[in-house]
């Protein structure tokens, strides 16, 4: 059963990426979102975290919130996915459940 | 597929309103329905009419308004925090004793059972908050 977590919080700011990373299903999805893209960059104490959790869930960033931090592309964790709304509601629609980690 | 979307956060105080204006959007724009969009906790502020933002800014609360005409979506306001928070319909007004009304158009206001429905009746349920 895969869900789908949005976390909207800077991984610098709150714990909720880590705790949606240790509480997520493998196959689970990942979506950051808002403040929550921070959490994609390259570079940070919280790669190696994000990095972990692409073994057996699958990670993505919301485009338009990477583009107003001024996070380019290069600057995102290979394998990280990048999304637009359209995207995001395909995620929504593909898994069962949505949990937001507010 | 339906989904509901329920909104914690009020217009020009958290990333939350916009957030969920531009996926409600993106979702109507895929052909999916919205059964219902709950606005909760300061959430309810995302329904008065009487909002001026500046001209080169954006108008939150008309943005609901012009997507609900166009795809006639339910945008609800918990009735517990509107009250708490002075939104106030022409039903409010005379429960409460009111002299003036703020809610904005196509916005309705009623209780908590709205959204259980919503969760319930929906495929999925997307929350944006804080």
């Amino acid at each position: 059963m895969a869900d789908l977590h949005t976390v909207n919080k800077s991984p610098f700011d709150k714990n909720s990426l880590e705790q949606a990373i240790r509480f997520s299903t493998a196959g689970s999805a990942i979506l950051l979102i808002e403040d929550g893209v921070y959490g994609a960059t390259k570079g940070t104490v919280a790669e190696d975290m994000v990095k972990g959790a692409m073994g057996d869930k699958k990670v993505f960033a919301l485009k338009s919130d990477l583009m107003a931090r001024a996070i380019k592309e290069d600057r995102v964790i290979d394998g990280v996915e990048i999304v637009d709304y359209a995207g995001f509601v395909d995620l929504v629609e593909a898994n069962d459940k949505v949990q937001a980690w507010l | 597929m339906k989904l509901a979307v329920q909104v914690n956060e009020g217009p020009y105080q958290h990333q939350a309103t916009d957030s969920a204006y531009h996926f409600t959007k993106a979702a109507l724009e895929k052909g999916h329905e919205v059964f219902r969009v709950f606005f909760y906790h300061d959430g309810v502020n995302n329904g008065t009419r009487l909002t001026t933002p500046p001209q080169d800014d954006r108008n939150i609360v008309n943005r609901w308004v012009e997507l609900a005409e166009k795809y006639d979506l339910d945008l609800v306001l918990c009735v517990a925090a509107a009250q708490r928070r002075g939104l106030v319909d022409d039903g409010e007004a005379e429960r409460n004793g009111k002299d003036a009304t703020n809610i904005a158009p196509q916005f309705r206001i009623s209780g908590l059972g709205q959204l259980i429905e919503a969760a319930i009746q929906s495929d999925r349920l997307v929350v944006f908050g804080d």
